[in-house]
């Protein structure tokens, strides 16, 4: 009886984990009790466990030389991967849950010439998802390093309703044993890859942590099949409670981007320029550069100073560059605040993540709410790399895409200066039109290589 | 072969259903009420979680057979790639939250 009481406390420590990681002050013991629950359950299952006939199990070294190889690859990965590689790898290390469900229906397929109907129904289904949720994954991590561009496919919707079309087909002539045919199975196996890749490929960079929260309830799910098939209690009610609270985290993000999840997964966000037209047929007039030295008097006499963090400034690994600007800027009498955009960057709190390393305090960083609220008495915003979370198209234009997002409203400061490295549209490839109002100045480069001349003309003014 | 009628009166079948109805209700109500901020460590904690599946890989490495190479091979694989969900999302999220840590203690 001692490995269903082990199984017991691992379903609750997943419960309590997942519980305290949604308050600040408990998140990092609740992982920790999250992962000594799993610990348990992991070495429990190994010496415990017995099969029908009592034989319990075999196959040691392999075992462990398996779990000694995942664990080493796994800590290495996790600790060398850079802060704002971050969202990457959790989709990898998702993609690789959803291979392990995959891999286990399939030699459970083979293991049972002649299973039962709720059997096969439960073996197909997590396959079925394991795999899409192991290729959208792989391409969703693709995608957020760049080795993968976004694509439209042509007809896109017409190929995947196909796709799921014959998915169903091929899993009813296997499940009601029309046909039994190996062949079925592994069909099934290849369009489910096929579907998660083409799923993926026309998502928009913008919503890829819509995509990756989606994904991720997707493993639950196929994880929870799993815990069908061998009748665990712990595999069921960890991989339905991350299925579950997986599928709201996915509705919270795409409430703080104020769209629909439909509107994500069909998605005109990154795929087609909707938003073409909108820079396009307007008249946009011009916009003005600012030098560094203006930038560096006008910040160094301002009474407050607001920094609004973007994907570029993730990519330009200028979080350290960042808080030294801060710390001068300080030095110098002036009020340093940072304004953060729930959606900044590719995930909900990656601007967070990113400033903590580098250090910087944290009552400074401002969530939406209240860094608007400042906004008014603000002399200076200066915007680093960030685009669609400023564009006042989606308060202004009911034709854009993003319309309805709430934005920082860096209109409402004194000055605003935009640092981007050209005058490309942002990653939802939406024209912006803060960039031609007069209050806005550009400030083109490279945003580290910026914020570091920034510092060093500061420091002479 | 058993047919659907068999599947709804074996009792194991209501008793898994039960547990998944109530920790479908159980995952909404712990996390509906989020700080945006916690979006990417809750996100990447569940991912870990879901690496339960590793127990399942853990089973079908020790039920196969010592000829059956097949087996063998891709349990083998699946006891890596779910022990690689697990260990890395655990420490992935613990990287992730050691920065809330240290900013709370300088405040």
């Amino acid at each position: 009886m001692l490995l269903p009481l082990i199984y017991l406390i691992g379903s609750i420590t997943f419960i309590l984990g997942l519980k305290m990681l949604s308050h600040p002050d408990s998140a990092r013991k609740g992982n920790l009790v999250a992962a000594f629950g799993m610990t348990l359950a992991i070495v429990g299952t190994i010496f415990l466990y017995r099969d029908h006939s009592g034989n319990s199990l075999g196959n040691y070294p392999w075992i462990f030389a398996g779990l000694v190889i995942g664990s080493i690859v796994g800590t290495l990965a996790a600790k060398k991967v850079q802060m704002t590689a971050m969202p990457e790898m959790v989709s990898l290390f998702n993609g690789m849950g959803g291979a392990c469900a995959m891999l286990i229906s399939i030699v459970e397929y083979h293991h049972n010439p002649n299973p039962s109907m709720g059997m096969l129904v439960v073996i197909v289904l997590g396959m079925l998802i394991g795999t899409v949720s192991f290729s959208g994954s792989i391409i969703a991590w693709g995608k957020l390093n760049g080795r993968i561009k976004d694509r439209t496919i042509p007809a896109g919707q017409a190929i995947n309703f196909l796709l799921f079309a014959g998915i169903l087909t091929m899993a009813v002539l296997l499940v009601f044993s029309i046909s039994s045919a190996p062949f079925l199975f592994y069909g099934i196996l290849a369009l489910a890859a096929l579907y998660g890749i083409l799923f993926v490929m026309p998502i928009g960079g913008a919503d890829m942590p819509v995509v990756i929260s989606l994904l991720n309830s997707f493993t639950g799910v196929a994880a929870a099949f799993g815990g069908f098939l061998y009748d665990n209690p712990v595999m069921l009610t960890g991989g339905i409670l991350v299925g579950s609270a997986g599928t709201i985290l996915t509705i919270l993000m795409c409430k703080a981007m104020n769209r629909s999840l439909k509107n994500v997964l069909i998605g005109s966000f990154g795929g087609q320029k909707t938003g073409g037209s909108v820079g396009g047929s307007k008249e946009q007039g011009s916009y003005k550069e600012i030098s560094l030295n203006d930038t560096a008097v006008l910040m160094a006499y301002a009474s407050k100073v607001m920094i609004i963090p973007g994907y570029g400034l993730a990519v330009a690994q200028a979080q350290h560059a960042c808080h030294e600007l801060e710390k001068v800027l300080e030095d110098k009498g002036v009020e340093v605040s940072y304004g953060i955009h729930p959606v900044a960057g590719r995930m909900p709190g990656h601007m967070n993540v990113l400033l903590a390393e580098a250090d910087v305090p944290y009552d400074k960083l401002k969530e939406m709410e209240e860094a608007n609220d400042q906004m008014a008495q603000t002399t200076v915003v200066l915007i680093i790399g960030a685009n669609d979370v400023v564009n006042p198209a989606a308060k202004e234009d009911p034709a854009s895409p993003i319309y309805g997002m709430p934005i920082l409203e860096v209109e409402k400061a004194e000055h605003v200066i935009v640092n981007k490295r050209s005058m490309k549209p942002g990653y939802a490839g939406i024209e912006n039109d803060l960039f031609f109002k007069p209050k806005t100045s550009m400030l083109f480069g490279d945003a580290k290589k910026v914020l570091q001349d920034l510092v060093s003309e500061l420091k002479q003014v | 072969m058993d047919s659907i009628a068999q599947l709804f009166t074996d009792a194991a079948t209501y008793r898994l259903l039960t547990i998944v109805i109530l920790s479908i209700f159980l995952g909404i109500e712990v996390i509906s009420r989020v700080p945006s901020v916690l979006h990417t460590p809750l996100m990447s904690g569940a991912n870990a979680i879901h690496g339960v599946v590793i127990i399942g890989a853990i089973i079908v490495m020790g039920e196969a057979a010592s000829d059956d190479y097949l087996a063998l091979t891709l349990g083998f694989l699946a006891v890596i790639l779910g022990t690689l969900n697990v260990v890395g999302g655990f420490v992935v999220t613990d990287r992730m939250l050691e920065m809330f840590d240290k900013k709370k203690k300088r405040k």
